[in-house]
């Protein structure tokens, strides 16, 4: 028993070793209700094959190379959205943020012709200037999160009315650099494909660097294998997706521009103490607060955050429309990045979930919503098989939790 | 017991201590001097107030009225940090844990190592050192605090309060919720605090665990001093007539029942 590494080293623990170790692992975990991404993965593959069977044009290229610059827009509110759930609270406001965000800039850039950079840094500001009035109200008065943005919904939608004038509606200049990027900037082949091979070369550096630190330390690790077969993986997944969107226009760099977002605050939320206060704070405030943790302050970064991704994603949204109109932001954009958030996983009790979730969850709502526009459906019956999903995605996180619970991994 | 207690350094001193919850005055002119390499237990019936001067300490709420001294020096603690800065740990009754969180996790919540690029190995060795030492019996320090026993969860809370180096560490009933066995390990562990030159509070019921570790005895009763006790010259009788009030008490009755 001393060749063991120091974290394997109670009889009790149930040790599963290589490949083989890995699998059964897994379905333990799925079993005792630590189900991950997996129900929304099962969901989406039951979607496409629905939406498949009912019209050929849904898994072509050329679809879901559009459906992935469609979500980008909100998958950015919608993490937003994750993060302020993570701490227990709600943002009711991340739409109508957007809207007033798309606003303020095609005033600025159009009307008042100042430089673009100026203009999208106002928007991003106006956005973090709005997250921190959000957190002084909730931390010096404490005004719920619900009521407080519900008046910033109506309040900063008025004022985006109010920004925008009476023409109602200001289109940006075809060839400006925002709406380039989004509606014409795609990835070239050649450069998709490198990408995708980089990513998997820094997962095998990062996990191989990691494997070794921790066996350094005496403590058990991943082992080659599983490390090369799981880079390997990656690399065929991301770079056959590459391939096939690579078919029609390819992969847009919004899209890239949402996915670089989630990678970086899904580092921030597991590799820095700020991310672990998040959830500490999240799981238990008094005890996040006992162990010293400024949770005044972690509430106000989560709502500086939400609010700045909602104005990016405004900003997303203008260039991939070529407009700032009345009802940017409005209608179901809000309800699409909550419910964005909760089919990805994110619990609403706080404490659990992850960045992923955001883009997970947007891709169902997307996929639904292309495929039932593919189908000459109104937005009718869009919002019905929406409400349904969601549903469904909350049912399935609560029958989990309980299953965890029982199983003690909580 | 040792006599090395008189000489040393007084870690912490409190003098005129008073906090009032509206019309409760729930401490009134609390006085205790603990010194580095003593163990004080702060004992007292429910309500004497013993929770209240924990939490005073800890920073959860500061006092109306009086003075605390660290190491001579006047603090004023306003809030958990300022506790923990000052070298003041606390292991609380409810322990403070977060159950979504892991081991490693929840013993490094506030003072993570490296906070932009979490020193995750180090992290996981210390985490197994401190378990170690304190004989925990934890499987695996990479599993949410949810899936852990009570006596499991203590020895999280203990092991924490630990890794900040403190000069003081104050057990809240470190020992309700635990087995025999456990609390030996406990009681142990409050020893080699000692030994180490830490000073300790201990706050407990139960008169069997602070005979067995506590140098000195201090009793509340309603908020108020109710005498200071060194444990090897009191007898546990002299103790409850001064949490109780009387030496004719509810304990004392039960006793002499029994004895007839």
């Amino acid at each position: 028993m001393t060749t063991q590494p120091t974290d394997l080293q109670d009889e009790r623990l149930i040790i599963n070793k290589g490949l083989g170790g890995a699998i059964k692992k897994t379905r333990n975990r799925i079993k005792s209700g630590d189900l991950g991404n997996l129900p929304v993965i099962i969901g989406l593959l039951i979607i496409s094959t629905i939406f498949q069977i009912l019209n050929r044009f849904f898994l072509s290229s050329a679809n879901l190379s559009n459906l992935l610059m469609e979500c980008s827009a909100v998958g950015v509110l919608a993490l937003g959205i994750v993060l302020v759930l993570l701490v227990g609270e709600i943002d009711l406001s991340v739409g109508s943020m957007s809207g007033l965000s798309a606003a303020i800039f095609a005033v600025q850039f159009v009307r008042n012709g100042l430089p673009l950079v100026f203009c999208i840094l106002l928007s991003i500001a106006a956005g973090a200037f709005i997250g921190w009035i959000y957190g002084q109200i909730y931390n010096r008065i404490g005004v719920p999160a619900f009521v407080i943005t519900l008046a910033g919904l109506l309040g900063f939608l008025g004022l985006q009315l109010f920004v925008l004038g009476a023409t109602g509606t200001i289109n940006l200049p075809f060839e400006s650099p925002l709406v380039q990027f989004g509606q014409q900037a795609y990835l070239g082949h050649t450069f998709s494909y490198i990408l995708a091979i980089s990513i998997a070369l820094v997962r095998f550096g990062l996990g191989y660097y990691g494997a070794t630190t921790r066996r350094k330390a005496g403590l058990s690790a991943p082992s080659l294998t599983s490390i090369a077969l799981q880079s390997l993986f990656i690399a065929i997944a991301l770079g056959s997706m590459a391939w096939y969107l690579n078919k029609s226009r390819g992969i847009g760099w919004m899209f890239v521009f949402f996915i670089t977002l989630v990678v970086i605050m899904d580092y921030a939320l597991r590799r820095t103490s700020w991310g672990n206060s998040v959830f500490a704070v999240g799981g238990n405030r008094e005890a996040a607060r006992r162990a010293g943790i400024n949770v005044k302050g972690i509430y106000t970064s989560v709502f500086i955050l939400c609010s700045t991704l909602g104005a990016i994603g405004g900003l997303l949204a203008a260039g991939r429309l070529a407009a700032a109109a009345q009802s940017s932001g409005t209608g179901d954009v809000n309800l699409n990045a909550i419910a964005a958030a909760v089919i990805g996983g994110t619990s609403l009790f706080g404490g659990r979930g992850s960045a992923y979730a955001a883009p997970l969850g947007m891709v169902v709502i997307a996929a639904i919503s292309s495929g039932l526009t593919l189908m000459n459906l109104n937005s009718s019956i869009r919002y019905m098989v929406t409400g349904a999903i969601v549903l469904l995605a909350v049912s399935v996180d609560a029958v989990a939790r309980r299953s965890r619970t029982s199983h003690g991994r909580a | 017991m040792s006599n090395k207690t008189v000489t040393s350094e007084v870690v912490l001193s409190l003098k005129n201590v008073s906090k009032n919850f509206g019309a409760v005055a729930a401490l009134t002119d609390v006085e205790l001097d603990i010194r580095a390499g003593e163990v004080v237990a702060l004992v007292g019936d429910n309500g004497a107030g013993k929770s209240t001067l924990v939490k005073i300490l800890a920073g959860v709420h500061p006092q109306d009225v009086g003075v605390v001294k660290i190491a001579g020096q006047e603090v004023h603690l306003a809030s958990p940090s300022d506790s923990i800065k000052y070298g003041i740990a606390t292991v609380f009754q409810d322990l403070a844990l977060c159950d979504n969180l892991d081991v490693v996790q929840n013993l490094f919540l506030g003072r993570q190592l490296r906070r932009h690029r979490l020193d995750e190995v180090t992290m996981e060795t210390t985490a197994w050192d401190l378990i170690r030492q304190l004989r925990a019996k934890i499987p695996s320090v990479r599993i949410p605090i949810a899936s852990l026993s009570g006596g499991q969860r203590q020895s999280v809370a203990i092991a924490r309060s630990l890794l900040g180096n403190p000069k003081l560490i104050m057990l809240d009933e470190p020992t309700a919720a635990l087995g025999v066995a456990q609390t030996a390990e406990v009681l142990n562990l409050i020893e080699r605090l000692r030994d180490r030159g830490l000073a300790v509070i201990l706050i407990s019921h139960n008169m069997d665990d602070i005979f067995a570790v506590a140098d000195r005895i201090a009793v509340l009763r309603l908020g108020r001093n109710n005498g200071i006790f060194s444990a090897n010259q009191t007898s546990r009788k002299e103790v409850i007539e001064a949490i109780t009030g009387s030496v004719d008490n509810a304990v004392t009755q039960r006793a002499e029942a029994q004895s007839k």
